[in-house]
């Protein structure tokens, strides 16, 4: 592109308004907060939410999300950090585990279920679990077993039976499907 | 409600004061997400400012909050929520005020040698709770002890007439005096001489009854740290590329495009020292890429161009391994070590009516921990701070101390929660490669391995093959039992006598052994150079798989109800001496086989349309048992239902057990349905989730219907207790449901190959 020749710029209404041109970067959105990030746009989302920005809720699992640890929902969708680049999630709404907690500190009634049922091994996979169990919710606020089943998580410790009462548990204070 | 309001001010001051404790290390530190390498272990020196120290692992501070420390690493197995509630039942203290710390290793230089402040410290191999139950209710008591001589002294009465309850210290005319008030009093009266008397077990209100876990609420905010989320500011990232062979050696290396790579740092070489057991150096030779942050190091390692020349063991093969052990065991050879020898099995061939034998194989296996292997570092001239994903930080300490050459006080290890153990961490080979890069580089080192060496560099189970075979008289009791086992030591290369290598394999009084009159028991051992370790439930888990599937087939010839066979097998309720010491409770076993035959109503067991099978075991002074119903849709196989009954003596956290029965169960059956590394040309074949695929949702039964059996005997650990039994279980039902007999693991495979 063509910088434009700064005496082009038409006068502006307003003089305190000064024009600025566009910085390079991908902007991000997570859990409600902007983001530029100014690096590699091929990093992938995990390390760009663990090494830069810190947030290590989310886990590094393996190198092609099979485990689940690194989930996060990318427009309420889950989908594993590890396997998409920065670039292809510029300006959609990123939440982590992190953002699952209300500013105030209250906890989603998922996080709150995985409590109640001490739905926690050794709580490494938890926040890949807490966020594919956002998604199945997301799509159908009365899951059964069957949909329940379809969660694409692994866990060595064998939280899965407690997983499925907690969401259970957030499922019953649905309203029963019309 | 007003729980979760003095718990949320707990953790604000919390925050708060390593908050404080950042400024005084001239650190900045965001909250309490980000911590430092350079932070203490536990910050004893600032806690003075609000909190008073009441022995080594008790601080109050004058609002009544509690801060208990929690001595062992908690992989997943619940000890930092059980441990700290046995000093706070003993402390009287009230659990809703009470925040707990992972303490990190605890040592002290005693004239050039460690100390070990807080005892013993291993987590995830079933010895926490019993060790806990002997030596830390005298920490809550001694607490308690303290807080009760301030009252004293300030009342002017003897404290003999005081009570506590509840975090407060009751006056005889009933007055209430908060820990809070007491404790800058209490914390400086000198230590009792002797341990205060202990509590009275009937007076127990935090033992016995259930907590979640203490971690629970960082857990799923996402707060908690784990040593894989530590950051230290100029940590450089470190990636490894290990050799193929834990024997090879690097042939020809180009780095250019690697150091190409924008943030990639350095490239270095790293070596096992040969004269160091497994376990305590690195496993294999490797080319380290430093980096400033993960992206660039995987991105430099990925332009590694790198030759590796193999060793010896690029002979060796799984396949190979079992064919051997199958020869071994076929032969005359004779065995490695005679476990035992009772009776005399050949004279009781004469009296045979009939005979039965049966062959087992069952794979290596990996640990595939969740949090894989990393290490943060920082070395500095005198001192070295580690962050540390162990089980066993006193033999971490060892490989730092060996490395560096400091002083026992100049290595401090952090631990916090563990993303899994499963005897993988009881090794170190991490911990020495972190630390010899950081020897190299000015700056912290924080070591991070992917998915793929988790599964191609590990110290496995060996794959092991069982030949049993049984002499049955003409009045149906079996009298002769005949067990030859063969597998590669997981205790090999560790520096121990050939003599003691059996001892990981096998259990000289491992069931049926005492119950029948000639019995026998021999292992063959067998040579290997891919490198084996403790691994979960050892040595239990593949004995019992094949004793406990063989009784079933001994009930089939039989015609027998199998759990008939295992009743008539175990006989009267009575003390079975041990030959290690101390006897087995046939009572105790009976009534876990029982209560679980009666809770998925075995009376069903020859109508039933699904397969029902039932195991039991004995593992350190615990007792379990599993039934299981399966049922075949076509080739998927749904496990219908699980139900396990254990038998632990004294239960401390309820909820804390039924998890650990439940997700042992799910780990064993989830090894037993689909895992086994294997190995060709010295090279292991499994390199990500797909070639060893832990069990889905899907194929996990809903739920697992836990039974605790009440019990006042001292307190037995539970992490593994529940791996052995689930396999034959399953294995028994899926012989009743498809009529094909599973004699090798993993099932699935075999299943599907039988069918």
């Amino acid at each position: 592109m063509v910088p434009v020749p700064a005496q082009a710029i038409p006068p502006s209404p307003d003089s305190r308004i000064t024009p600025v041109k566009v910085r390079a970067g991908v902007d991000l959105m997570i859990n409600g907060e902007h983001f530029r990030h100014t690096g590699d746009p091929q990093m992938p989302l995990l390390w760009y939410l663990r090494d830069v920005l810190r947030l290590t809720g989310t886990k590094y699992g393996d190198n092609h999300g099979e485990n689940g640890s690194d989930l996060v929902l990318l427009d309420g969708k889950a989908v594993s950090a590890i396997t998409v680049p920065v670039a292809k999630v510029a300006g959609r709404k990123i939440t982590t585990v992190e953002g699952l907690t209300a500013n105030d500190g209250t906890l989603h009634p998922l996080q709150q279920a995985f409590i109640a049922e001490d739905a926690i091994g050794c709580g490494y996979c938890t926040p890949g679990w807490l966020m594919a169990s956002m998604d199945l919710l997301n799509r159908n606020p009365r899951p059964s077993d069957g949909d329940i089943d379809q969660l694409p998580n692994l866990c060595r410790c064998g939280c899965q039976t407690r997983v499925r009462r907690a969401i259970k548990r957030v499922a019953a204070t649905k309203a029963p499907r019309p | 409600m007003s729980e979760h309001r003095v718990n949320d001010a707990i953790r604000l001051s919390r925050r708060r004061f390593l908050q404080v404790l950042a400024g005084g290390a001239g650190v900045l530190m965001v909250g309490i997400r980000v911590a430092d390498a350079a932070d203490a272990p536990l910050p004893p020196a600032l806690l003075g400012d609000t909190f008073y120290d009441l022995g080594a692992y008790v601080r109050i501070d004058r609002e009544g909050n509690v801060l208990i420390g929690a001595r062992d690493p908690d992989t997943g197995t619940g000890v930092a929520t059980a441990l700290p509630r046995i000093i706070a039942e003993e402390l009287d203290a009230d659990w809703n005020r009470v925040s707990v710390i992972p303490l990190g290793l605890g040592v002290a230089d005693a004239n050039g040698q460690p100390r070990w402040i807080y005892g013993r410290q291993i987590g995830g191999i079933g010895g926490s709770i019993p060790a806990a139950w002997a030596d830390l209710r005298q920490v809550g008591a001694v607490a308690r002890w303290l807080l009760l001589q301030a009252a004293a002294r300030r009342l002017g009465v003897p404290a003999d007439r005081l009570g506590s309850e509840s975090g407060t210290i009751i006056a005889p005319d009933g007055r209430r005096f908060t820990f809070g008030s007491l404790v800058e009093d209490a914390s400086k009266i000198s230590l009792p001489k002797t341990v205060p008397p202990l509590k009275d077990p009937a007076r127990f209100s935090l033992v016995g009854s259930p907590a979640g876990d203490v971690d629970a609420h960082d857990i799923v905010t996402g707060q908690a740290a784990f040593a894989i989320d530590q950051q230290a500011d100029t940590a450089l990232v470190a990636v490894l590329a290990h050799c193929p062979w834990p024997d090879g050696k690097l042939k020809r290396i180009d780095t250019t495009d690697t150091l190409a790579v924008k943030g990639v740092v350095k490239v270095m070489q790293l070596n096992p020292e040969p004269d160091q057991p497994w376990g305590s150096t690195v496993i294999a030779p490797a080319v380290a890429v430093l980096a400033e942050d993960t992206w660039s190091a995987l991105q430099g390692r990925r332009k590694l161009k790198l030759e590796w020349a193999p060793g010896a063991s690029a002979g060796e093969s799984s396949a190979a391994m079992e064919q051997q052990a199958s020869t071994l065991l076929a032969g005359d050879t004779p065995p490695t070590t005679r476990v035992r020898n009772d009776g005399d099995i050949d004279a009781a061939g004469k009296k045979a009516a009939r005979r039965l034998s049966a062959s087992y194989v069952q794979p290596w296996l990996a640990h595939a921990t969740a949090e894989p292997m990393n290490c943060l570092v920082r070395l500095d001239k005198d001192r070295a701070r580690l962050v540390v994903p162990t089980q066993a930080p006193q033999k971490a300490w060892a490989v730092v101390q060996r490395l560096t050459g400091l002083g026992p006080a100049q290595i401090e290890i952090r631990v916090p929660r563990v993303g899994g153990g499963y005897g993988r961490r009881l090794d170190h080979d991490f911990v020495a490669e972190a630390v010899m890069l950081a020897k190299a580089v000015d700056k912290p080192v924080r070591l991070l391995w992917t998915r793929e060496q988790e599964f191609t560099h590990d110290y496995y189970r060996s794959g092991c093959v069982h030949q049993l075979s049984v002499i049955i008289n003409r009045k149906r009791q079996v009298i002769g039992w005949n067990q030859r086992m063969a597998s590669a030591s997981s205790l090999a290369h560790r520096g121990l006598p050939d003599n003691r290598l059996w001892t990981s394999e096998l259990e000289a009084d491992q069931l049926p052994a005492g119950l029948i009159p000639n019995f026998r028991s021999d292992w063959y051992g067998q040579q290997s150079a891919i490198p084996r370790g403790p691994a979960r439930g050892m040595p239990f888990l593949s004995n019992a798989f094949a004793v406990e599937s063989f009784v079933d087939e001994i009930a089939h010839l039989l015609r027998e109800d199998p759990l008939h066979t295992r009743l008539r097998l175990l006989g009267k309720p009575r003390q079975l001496p041990l030959s290690a010491g101390g006897t087995l409770d046939i009572g105790r076993l009976l009534n876990v086989l029982n209560l679980v035959a009666e809770r998925i109503e075995w009376k069903n067991w020859l109508r039933s349309v699904n397969g029902l099978g039932i195991a039991c075991w004995y593992v350190n002074g615990a007792y379990v048992a599993h039934a299981i119903e399966a049922a075949m849709q076509g080739e998927k196989l749904i496990i219908q239902r699980v139900v396990c009954a254990v038998d632990v003596g004294r239960v401390i956290n309820p909820l804390g057990l039924e998890d650990q029965v439940a997700g042992a169960t799910l780990d064993a059956l989830s090894t037993a349905l689909n895992l086994a590394i294997t190995f060709k040309n010295g090279q292991i074949q499994q390199h990500s989730y797909k070639d060893y695929p832990l069990a889905s949702m899907a194929q996990l039964p809903d739920a697992v219907e836990v039974i605790t059996v009440p019990g006042n005997r001292d307190p037995t650990g539970a992490s593994f207790l529940a791996m052995p039994t689930a396999a034959p279980a399953l294995a028994n039902a899926v012989f009743r449901a498809s009529a094909v007999r599973v004699r090798r693991l993993p099932l699935m495979k075999e299943l599907l190959r039988m069918l």
